[in-house]
């Protein structure tokens, strides 16, 4: 057998930041992630990570560059699947199952955990055809009516239907970047998910975008499971029930947000939000 | 002397003067080079650059005027029952007294024409003693100049440069140049065709039988110089073409780029491209040979009437010659849509298929289209292949299965072989060339135009 | 609120997606067997085109010869015993092959009967016994087997190229098929390597036809186009992708340049015919007229892929040398240049395979004519590999075509090697930046 050198990331797993702190399990559980590792390659991203993600609740994961919670969070909807040299190994749970056993399809599953990405992404069609896009392919509408009718409720849910609703036939790409990103929530709600993915949603943004989308994020925490990543942690703490940090691919510290900013029980969480690193 | 010699000598003088201008260069310096602006190369390449250049001009303008000078006089020295021809007369003359003179073709020759060759073989001897007169001059003199030009200050190496730069612009300006001349020869003879053919019966014309009677008052002696045919031939051609092309190349690229395995790629990537780099006479070989018979006696056991110069079998051959072009264009547009779209629609639960025909595909179809414009440009200007496969006789007809003839067919039969240069026939063929030219420049341009736009929106 | 929630919620989104499922993982097997499809149609073409031309082709590389016993009659080589070489040269050596092949087959009395027995040996025999003679002069007065080229039609005869029926049906074939027939009983049949097919230039008879003239005429030509197009191509590159300043100017070169990259061949040739031969007379079907035509052609491949080299050395570079004080022409010269020499290289291997490959513009400019010398200069008439190979198959015999295959064979075997050179170009100096 060939011994292999391991590679700094590893040396850096082996220190021991301990066993993450807090409580990662959740009393209405959606998904439930034990031991996750994810390598690229042969590189180690993420390492024994495990969490749960409650029913309507808006988890954030906070962490410096680089630490996994975007690894992390591409996971709960196998996206990383699109990346070659990828591999997820440990179980992710939803509705009893895991969703990286054999025989599992992704379009289900995508379809019920839907994704928003750090930078708005509309495609090359009219706003009306960026929203119907979704129910249109998974055949969840019958008419065309309804179809509109399911457009014109995701396009107010994400607080965009009085800006666009003159303009549902311009193409998505003419909105300002706010509203692009709106759009995009509109887009993946359209679907209706039970669980939304959002991958510092607003990091492209400007400050009044962001304000919009946090309000959204809140309002629609009623109909759906959120996990966002953010680098704010201001956003962490004015959106979300529970956060998480993440630091060198480990999970260090999960709890109440409020717990978390004001009283952080581990070290590098408290070094991270106070601000010595970041 | 011959021009190669002259050649020759002007390199050698320049390397000298190289060196004479660079030792210039040390003595000034009296030892220490860092008393110098530049280094002592540059004012070799100064003193190499005034002597050299100065040279070669002067063989250019030789060489283009050299010609003309000798035959008007070689003409004006002829007798006058000759001088006095018509100008395709002379013409012919000249080229006998060439022939004669440089391979001193033995044989009775008319003594006029002897003598005129010797008068010419005579003429081209003084014309390059003269220039290699002027030109040793002229070298020695561009040297001595630099030479005394060179002192400590003197910015040698700024003007060494300048001159490269000035050589530089000069070759990035040929294209223009290139242009220019294919504008201005295929324009000049159109021009004259269109003073003896009009630009509506070619235009407009529905007939086309370039064949002139060498006599008036042979029978039809009038030829039909109407294009229509020939364009429908070349797009009924270019369509069949791009039926086969496009999908094909579309999909494999589809193919390549969204589904293959890095090895399955590695391996039919470069494959499929072969079949970009196989000269088009191969292809016109294997279109005549092989698919012209192939697809005749298909036809004949379906029942179908198939010529066995049908435009089914150049386009599907041209088609096969353009999968590849397609392809590799198409799988650069492909690639080129931003990673984030595709996310966006694998995070909406969209399958691979439905991301690429209903996403991908609609924001690559700008790339796409210009691609295929550019293919369809190359389908048209395209020329082995349907010379050597495709038919003569130019028929108005929109059936593949029939044979038709194409723009650029009729350009190689117009002019190759004997002709002489002033027949409606041989400029036809260059007012043919101003018809495709102008067709295959509108497609580039527009191509060429959306493809611009369409990388500028994803980078 | 509430009518809104009721058009999301029930039913759920899974149980919908999983009923359309099954249709949209067919239409996905669906469109991955279109590409697949494509894409294996696209290689059978690839097989089929090489497959056919190599099984053509190959038979062309040997030659049927027939050994027939030759008497060096002195009475008829050199009646005189000078041993003159233009006495020898001018002897008439189709008497020695008649008498040797009426030996053979005394019974053939009837004037075409015999014309169909001579008929076996290609009319280049007698010049193979000629150039036998000249280089042995010992052998006047022996007998001995002289292995002389058949006819074209008997070669294509004895690599069962006819078929039977054909044969039967023209009685000269069926005769000179018996004959044959005994020949190859005799052991007087061989097949050889067909040396003169690489050695000699065009000729109307296919037995004596080779690739050689073109293949020195296609070197001469890429020779013009090479020296012309490569350091104006290289030059042109570093102007506009160095120096340039971005103005108009410059964006309508470039459009020109993109622009010729994709006009069609054809017009190059007409371009070549106007200027280059009618207007400033130089020689009609000469590589030099060539050589200018296909670099004009090829500069565009040239320029672009030298762009794209430049492009790729990485600006750090440069802020480098001009850090140390170096001029910008020194820059490039020095440091830009040397780093982008593979990738141009890489270009400008890939132009001259396309210009190797190129016929339809020489045709323009005369290289089309018949010519059996083998050039020696730039300024002779010559004609290039394509264009023999579009010359021979426009001939009627059937002993061209397969000529016309191997000579397929050779050029797609130069660009093979020219192709592949560049691949080992850009994989061995491909640097990631």
């Amino acid at each position: 057998m060939k011994i292999r050198e391991k590679t700094s990331s590893e040396v850096a797993f082996n220190r021991d930041y301990g066993k993450t702190v807090g409580e990662i399990t959740s009393l209405k559980p959606r998904i439930e992630c034990r031991n996750v590792n994810v390598y690229y390659g042969e590189k180690l991203a993420i390492q024994n990570v495990s969490l749960d993600v409650g029913c309507n609740e808006v988890i954030a994961l906070i962490g410096p560059s680089g630490c996994g919670k975007s690894t992390f969070i591409r996971c709960l909807n196998r996206m990383n699947d699109t990346i070659i040299g990828c591999r997820v190994t440990g179980d992710i749970i939803m509705d009893g199952k895991n969703i990286y056993d054999n025989g599992v399809d992704v379009v289900p599953l995508r379809a019920q955990v839907g994704m928003v990405f750090q930078k708005p992404n509309p495609f090359p069609k009219s706003i009306f055809e960026n929203v119907a896009y979704g129910p249109r392919i998974h055949g969840l509408v019958a008419s065309k009516a309804e179809l509109e009718e399911v457009v014109e409720t995701s396009l107010r849910r994400a607080g965009l239907w009085d800006e666009v609703k003159d303009y549902l036939h311009q193409p998505g790409t003419s909105l300002s970047g706010g509203q692009q990103q709106r759009l995009c929530i509109a887009r993946t709600i359209a679907v209706n998910p039970e669980v939304i993915l959002m991958d510092e949603p607003c990091s492209a943004l400007d400050p009044i975008a962001t304000a919009k989308i946090e309000q959204l994020i809140d309002e629609l925490r009623v109909h759906y499971t959120i996990a966002i990543v953010t680098h704010s942690m201001q956003q962490a703490a004015r959106v979300s029930q529970r956060t998480a940090y993440f630091h060198l691919g480990r999970l260090i510290e999960v709890g109440e947000t409020a717990q978390i900013f004001t009283n952080p029980r581990h070290q590098l969480t408290e070094d991270y939000i106070t601000g010595r690193f970041g | 002397m011959e021009k190669s010699t002259f050649v020759f000598l002007v390199l050698l003088l320049t390397s000298a003067a190289f060196y004479w201008g660079r030792k210039r260069a040390f003595a000034i310096a009296g030892g220490s080079i860092r008393k110098l602006h530049s280094l002592p190369s540059y004012y070799g390449y100064y003193a190499a650059l005034w002597c050299g250049v100065p040279t070669l001009l002067l063989l250019f303008l030789w060489l283009c005027f050299e010609n003309s000078i000798i035959t008007h006089l070689v003409i004006s020295g002829l007798p006058n029952e000759l001088s006095s021809e018509s100008p395709e007369r002379l013409n012919l003359l000249i080229n006998d007294i060439r022939n004669v003179a440089h391979n001193s073709a033995a044989g009775d020759v008319d003594p006029a024409i002897r003598k005129a060759a010797d008068q010419y073989l005579w003429l081209e001897q003084i014309s390059n003693l003269l220039l290699t007169g002027f030109g040793i001059c002229i070298a020695l003199a561009g040297a001595t100049f630099a030479h005394h030009r060179i002192t400590r200050e003197h910015r040698a190496r700024n003007q060494v440069e300048k001159a490269v730069t000035i050589f530089l612009i000069g070759c990035a300006t040929l294209a223009i140049f290139t242009t220019i001349g294919i504008v201005l020869s295929v324009l000049f003879e159109s021009i004259r065709f269109f003073q003896k053919v009009p630009v509506t019966e070619f235009l407009f014309g529905l007939h086309w039988s370039p064949q002139m009677a060498i006599r008036p008052d042979q029978v039809g002696s009038s030829g039909a110089f109407g294009t229509v045919p020939l364009i429908t031939g070349t797009l009924l051609i270019s369509a069949v073409a791009m039926v086969v092309a496009v999908p094909i190349g579309l999909l494999s690229a589809i193919y390549l780029s969204e589904y293959a395995d890095t090895r399955f790629r590695s391996v039919a990537k470069p494959l499929l491209e072969i079949l970009a780099g196989i000269p088009t006479v191969v292809y016109g070989f294997f279109a005549a040979l092989i698919v012209a018979p192939f697809v005749r006696d298909l036809g004949s056991s379906l029942g179908l009437e198939v010529s066995s110069e049908s435009a089914l079998a150049a386009g599907l051959v041209m088609g096969i010659m353009i999968i590849p072009f397609v392809s590799s264009l198409s799988d650069d547009f492909i690639n080129a849509v931003p990673q984030s779209l595709r996310d966006g629609a694998y995070a909406l639960g969209a399958t691979q298929s439905e991301t690429i025909r209903q996403v991908i595909i609609p924001a690559a179809l700008p790339g796409i289209v210009g691609g295929i414009l550019l293919a369809v440009s190359r389908a048209i200007g395209e020329t082995m292949i349907v010379v050597m496969a495709a038919g003569l006789s130019a028929n108005l007809t929109a059936n593949p299965l029939q044979a038709v003839t194409t723009v650029t067919t009729q350009i190689v039969t117009l002019l190759v072989g004997d002709q002489e240069f002033d027949s409606p026939k041989t400029l036809a063929a260059f007012a043919l060339g101003l018809v495709l030219f102008s067709m295959t420049l509108a497609l580039n341009i527009i191509a060429l135009h959306i493809v611009r736009k369409y990388r500028e929106q994803y980078e | 609120m509430n009518s809104l929630d009721s058009a999301l919620s029930p039913p759920r989104t899974v149980d919908a997606v999983l009923a359309s499922l099954p249709k949209r993982r067919r239409a996905e097997q669906r469109f991955r067997a279109y590409g697949l499809t494509s894409i294996v149609l696209g290689l059978c073409f690839l097989a089929i085109l090489f497959g056919s031309i190599i099984t053509k082709g190959y038979p062309a590389f040997r030659y049927t010869t027939i050994g027939l016993d030759i008497n060096f009659d002195p009475q008829i080589v050199d009646p005189e015993g000078t041993r003159n070489p233009s006495i020898m040269a001018a002897a008439d050596y189709d008497a020695l092959l008649k008498a040797s092949l009426s030996a053979l087959f005394p019974d053939v009395k009837e004037r075409t009967q015999k014309r169909a027995l001579y008929g076996l040996l290609s009319s280049s025999a007698s010049d193979t016994l000629r150039s036998v003679v000249l280089n042995k002069p010992d052998i006047i007065g022996k007998t001995e087997r002289i292995w002389l080229p058949a006819d074209d039609a008997i070669d294509m005869l004895a690599k069962g190229q006819f078929d039977s029926s054909t044969v039967e049906s023209e009685g000269r074939l069926k005769s000179q098929l018996t004959w044959i027939e005994k020949l190859e009983a005799d052991g007087r049949i061989k097949k050889a390597f067909n040396s003169t097919f690489f050695t000699k230039g065009d000729s109307r008879e296919p037995e004596s036809a080779g690739i050689w003239g073109a293949v020195v005429g296609s070197s001469f030509t890429l020779l013009v186009t090479l020296v012309l197009s490569l350091p104006i191509g290289i030059a042109a590159a570093i102007y506009l992708e160095e120096f340039a300043p971005q103005n108009r100017w410059t964006d309508f070169i470039e459009v020109n340049i993109n622009n010729l990259a994709a006009v069609p061949s054809i017009v190059f040739g007409l371009l070549g015919l106007a200027i280059f031969i009618n207007f400033f007379n130089l020689p009609r079907s000469s590589p030099l007229v060539g050589g200018l035509v296909l670099a004009l052609m090829t500069l565009p491949v040239i320029i672009i892929a030298g762009r794209s080299a430049l492009k790729s050395v990485p600006p750090s570079v440069r802020e480098a040398a001009l850090g140390v004080g170096a001029s910008s022409m020194q820059t490039v010269f020095h440091h830009v240049l040397p780093l982008a020499t593979p990738g141009m290289l890489t270009g400008a291997i890939i132009g001259m395979a396309r210009a190797l490959g190129e016929s339809a513009p020489l045709l323009m400019i005369g290289m089309v004519a018949f010519i059996v010398d083998v050039p020696t200069s730039i300024n002779q008439p010559a004609t290039v590999l394509p264009v023999q190979i579009f010359l021979w198959a426009d001939s009627p015999e059937r002993a061209f075509v397969e000529r016309t295959s191997a000579a397929i064979l050779v050029l797609m075997a130069f660009l093979i090697l020219m192709n592949g050179t560049a691949v080992y170009l850009r994989r061995r100096y491909e640097r990631r930046w």
